[in-house]
């Protein structure tokens, strides 16, 4: 049955500054693709099954379905189809630069999804006994120890399901440490204006209240100030490390020093690792909890949103409030997994369990098949290339935009600029879209908000220079544009697969489902 | 190294271009002191594809991969058949490789499959709306409940016997942090749901009543009495379907009176991969959109006025309200939602209908036949494809002796719920279309063995 009896379609577009129209509005290889509403149907399928076996009477207490469910099919080929079309809308590493700062967006290793496509990997049951999933716990174990030994920390956590997760894992073992000690009065967590949004929204979520670090004037936190904030009634701060301005908080370990003269913790935000994996340890830097994001700086692939994976690395001071279940090798090789029936021999301080099953294993196979591919070698290689990709492009740009802490220093793995200078009434938003045009997706805009019409730009190590150099070039011609005052950044991108999108109309009349037209015209 | 492109001659021309004589220049702001000066050592050194690859399919060989036993497991994970082109689709680099989709001019691909995945998970769950994904059905569960004390500002939900003690735990620990209140309990080896406990346990204070369906126990309980009860207590009814499969066949929870419906979606497109990545579902009634956590994706149009999707409603989210934020998600689990919304869209309704039928009949054939087997008594008379047997013994044991001759039994409750004596002997099978009448009859033959 057609879910669209009305035959109604997306019209062929009209104009735009493209000249003229086609009859099916494709443009070559850029192809228009209706949703599968509009083109598929509920007695379609691409899924063929043996006979069903007879039923030996329905045991459904009653409950069957009666009224259609309005689920579109579609053949494999029209399926195919449908989602290749749509695929070659979105830009992807595999395209290009994604120079998003604090996102770490690298080369995603093919050996990877090879690896977590293993049946011994793949098609294994969370439940099945634990002798016959030996193979798998030996793999979360081996990238614990891994990234203990990257970290210099004392435990990890490895079941957060992405980073916002693990800060919430690290918070949850401060809070139980807190009240191990008596201490469950402190009610306040230090975050410095610049972090990501998780930092306030995570410290909220469990309860605590946020205050925000002020930063120097050169992007970093001010000591003396958080010094001054310091007190019996903070329970933690949350720093990340290197900073979201690209920089290394030189003070690192005074802060350290500082919140714990006062009985606080550290949390630190490990978004950024990448800019110092095998060259610092942040449990050298007195760290007490750190969550690393997997699909950052260990490759695990971002998937156009998600899944993540945020294990979250634990000083001698929270290891015991960790969360369950977790792994632990014993002397004759064989692994256990310790969970709610064994912990509380093993572990019996655990702050519980955080989410169903043993967390992402398909990110593990794929993190650890990553760091054995570089080692211990490789992983220092990739911080010191991460880090010199973006001061090149530093260097490379504070000519042309203006780069407000970049006088002081040098950056770590990320460049950050502003939009001053720019001509009146032009932002980092039209610098973003005409980057567009040139074929690149934008660096990340108006993030960190200390910084006027932030403009953060990450590289990372998996750039060659070639590919710098042109991207610098199409960044200083689109910069000196924005300076002239060229009306048509305003209105790119120009070449897309679309032109900019009204977000304000989107959140005014929410449309967040397909509505059968002729419903949602009556509806109007 | 293979994943770096950088020559060193780049990499020198690179550093007298910055201005800095070597490398070491630019980690100047790291005090000497906290700076490594070479690999760290007892970690080996970089290898080739062809030796990570040697050694990790060596772990790999060490677990008993599910299709090469007799497989009966579930209770919160199932393994069905997932069609090739799903997994090629989802390993386009344009999918497998994109960012989150905050430039939606060059995100439609992400955008548009977004905006399908949400309608077909509303349809399939039965609610107005439905967010991008969640991590897991465990944090969309409890995501609900947060929700629910939001919409009510009351702080005391009671949680069915029959939720999934994993769902339970997560819970637990979460209210310990937060104040929350839950009512749980555990569950007996019952043929009915609790669904007249649930009813008699909803008062004033009750922000919601959280219920599985079907339940742990593979039980199915009509929710329209229990949704009618929440509403007269101005309560939200939250149900939580593990296996999405079943709403093939059965009523969906939205049907029957539930405000939010929360969901594991692993049970389509995506393999068990020994518990993640998952796709939490998470749907509601248009009235509680903007209490909803998680990205939502809407429709809209360009400047030319043609269709376009973007990120909405993210005043709600913690990239903009900071500790203000509904949640304090932020990553969804796009890669598995894609790899949900292609396999649904191959199996159209009617293949989902289908599905649903096959796994239906499967387990009420096995069922019959392990009921035959002496020692067996099957409790549960209602289930879709999951359905737990009272065995003559302590289950657990059984389960770890006929893994020993490569049979995976199904889950024991003893696994599930240690400790509870009661809850000992009761062991849960899964039967979906990849369970074969040989599979039943080696189980039943095995069973019949160990249980004399």
């Amino acid at each position: 049955m057609t879910l669209n009896p009305s035959g109604w379609r997306p019209e062929a577009p009209q104009g735009g500054t493209a000249d003229a129209p086609t009859f099916t509005g494709n443009r070559a290889l850029m192809l228009e693709e209706p949703l599968i509403f509009e083109i598929g149907a509920t007695d379609t399928t691409g899924v063929d099954f043996a006979l069903t076996p007879a039923a030996n009477g329905s045991r459904l207490a009653g409950l069957e379905r009666a009224a259609p469910i309005g689920l579109p099919g579609l053949s494999e080929p029209e399926a195919v189809r449908h989602y290749t079309r749509l695929s070659r809308q979105n830009y992807a590493i595999d395209l290009g630069l994604f120079p998003l700062g604090s996102c770490t967006m690298k080369h995603n290793p093919r050996l990877n999804e090879k690896v977590a496509r293993m049946p011994g990997f793949a098609d294994v049951h969370p439940l099945q006994p634990v002798d016959t999933v030996q193979g798998a716990l030996e793999v979360i174990n081996e990238l614990a120890v891994w990234l203990i030994a990257l970290t210099g920390m004392h435990g990890v956590a490895m079941t957060p399901k992405a980073g916002a997760h693990g800060e919430l894992c690290g918070i949850l073992c401060i809070k139980a440490a807190l009240e191990a000690r008596g201490e469950g009065h402190r009610k306040v967590i230090l975050v410095p204006e610049s972090a990501h949004g998780t930092n306030p929204a995570t410290a909220a979520f469990a309860g605590y209240a946020v205050e925000d670090i002020p930063a120097t004037a050169e992007g970093r936190v001010d000591l003396a100030a958080l010094k001054a904030r310091l007190g019996p009634d903070v329970a933690a701060v949350m720093i990340t490390n290197p900073n979201t301005c690209g920089l290394f908080e030189r003070d690192m370990k005074a802060i350290s020093d500082a919140v714990h003269a006062v009985g606080g913790y550290v949390y630190c935000d490990g978004a950024n690792f990448n800019a110092i994996v095998g060259r610092v340890r942040p449990g050298d830097l007195g760290i007490d909890a750190m969550h690393i994001n997997l699909h950052k700086t260990f490759s695990t692939p971002h998937g156009g949103g998600g899944p993540g994976s945020g294990p979250v690395v634990l000083s001698e001071a929270l290891s015991p409030y960790g969360p369950l279940p977790f792994t632990a090798r014993m002397a004759d090789g064989h692994v256990r997994l310790i969970e709610e029936e064994n912990a509380g021999e093993e572990h019996p301080h655990s702050f519980g369990r955080m989410t169903a099953f043993h967390g992402q294993m398909g990110m593990f196979t794929r993190a650890l098949t990553y760091i054995l591919s570089h080692g211990a070698d490789g992983l220092r290689q990739v911080a010191e290339d991460a880090v010199l990709n973006a001061n090149y492009i530093l260097r490379s740009l504070e000519g042309t935009l203006d780069a407000p802490f970049a006088a002081a220093g040098p950056c770590m793995h990320e460049a950050i600029f502003s939009d001053a200078g720019l001509a009146e009434g032009f932002s980092t938003i039209d610098i973003a879209k005409a980057l567009i045009d040139e074929g690149y997706h934008p660096m990340t805009m108006y993030f960190p908000l200390v910084v006027h019409g932030a403009m953060l730009i990450e590289p990372t190590e998996t750039e060659s220079k070639a590919t710098l150099d042109q991207f610098i070039g199409a960044l200083k011609s689109v910069a000196e544009r924005a300076k002239a005052g060229d009306p048509a950044l305003k209105s790119a991108p120009h070449f897309a697969p679309r032109r900019r999108l009204d977000e304000t109309l989107a959140a005014r009349k929410p449309v967040l489902v397909w509505k059968e037209p002729t419903l949602a015209e009556a509806a109007e | 190294m293979r994943y770096l492109p950088l020559t060193q001659h780049d990499r020198e021309t690179m550093l007298a271009t910055i201005g800095a004589s070597s490398i070491d220049d630019l980690f100047a702001d790291v005090p000497a002191g906290t700076q490594l000066d070479g690999p760290i050592p007892g970690l080996p050194i970089h290898a080739s594809e062809l030796a990570v690859e040697r050694h990790m399919a060596k772990l790999a060989r060490k677990n008993l991969a599910a299709g090469d036993a007799p497989f009966f497991l579930g209770c919160g994970a199932y393994r069905h058949h997932v069609p090739a082109s799903v997994d090629h689709l989802i390993q386009r680099g344009e999918y497998l490789t994109a960012y989150t989709p905050y430039q939606p001019e060059i995100a439609q691909g992400t955008l548009q499959m977004l905006f399908e995945f949400q309608t077909q998970v509303a349809r399939l769950l039965g609610t107005d709306v439905a967010n991008a994904s969640m991590y897991d059905g465990s944090t969309a569960c409890w995501e609900a409940i947060v929700m629910a004390r939001r919409v009510t500002r009351r702080a005391k939900a009671v949680l069915s016997s029959g939720l999934h003690p994993h769902y339970v735990s997560v819970a637990t620990t979460m209210a310990k942090f937060t104040g929350d209140v839950l009512e749980t309990a555990l569950p007996t080896l019952a043929p009915e749901p609790d669904t007249a406990s649930l009813i008699d346990r909803i008062d004033d204070d009750t922000s919601c009543v959280v219920v599985q369906y079907p339940d742990i126990l593979g039980r199915i309980a009509d929710l329209s009495e229990l949704a009618a009860a929440c509403h007269a207590k101005k309560a939200l009814l939250v149900a939580v379907v593990t296996e999405p499969v079943a709403l093939g066949l059965l009523k969906s929870p939205g049907e029957m009176g539930a405000d939010i419906v929360v969901g594991e979606g692993q049970s389509i497109g995506v393999g068990l991969q020994f518990g993640g990545p998952y796709v939490g579902l998470f749907g509601c009634s248009e009235k509680l959109v903007r209490q909803m956590p998680g990205r939502l994706c809407g429709e809209t149009q360009d400047a030319d006025g043609k269709r376009g999707f973007v990120l909405t409603l993210s005043t709600r989210e913690q990239h903009i309200r900071r500790e203000k934020a509904t949640s304090n998600i932020c990553t969804n689990s796009g890669l598995c939602a894609l790899a949900f919304s292609i396999h649904m869209t191959l199996l159209g309704e009617a293949g989902l209908r289908q599905l649903a039928a096959v796994n239906h009949a499967g387990a009420s054939a096995a069922a019959d036949r392990l009921a035959t087997v002496p020692g067996v008594e099957l409790v549960t008379p209602s289930f879709f494809n999951e359905f737990t047997l009272r065995l003559n013994k302590e289950a657990r044991p059984v389960v770890r002796q006929l893994a020993d001759s490569d049979i995976l039994a199904g889950v024991s409750l003893g696994r599930l719920y240690p400790g509870a004596a009661d809850l000992e002997n009761g062991l849960v099978v899964a039967v979906t279309e990849t369970t074969t009448t040989e599979d039943v009859a080696v189980l039943a033959d095995a069973l019949t063995e160990v249980l004399a």
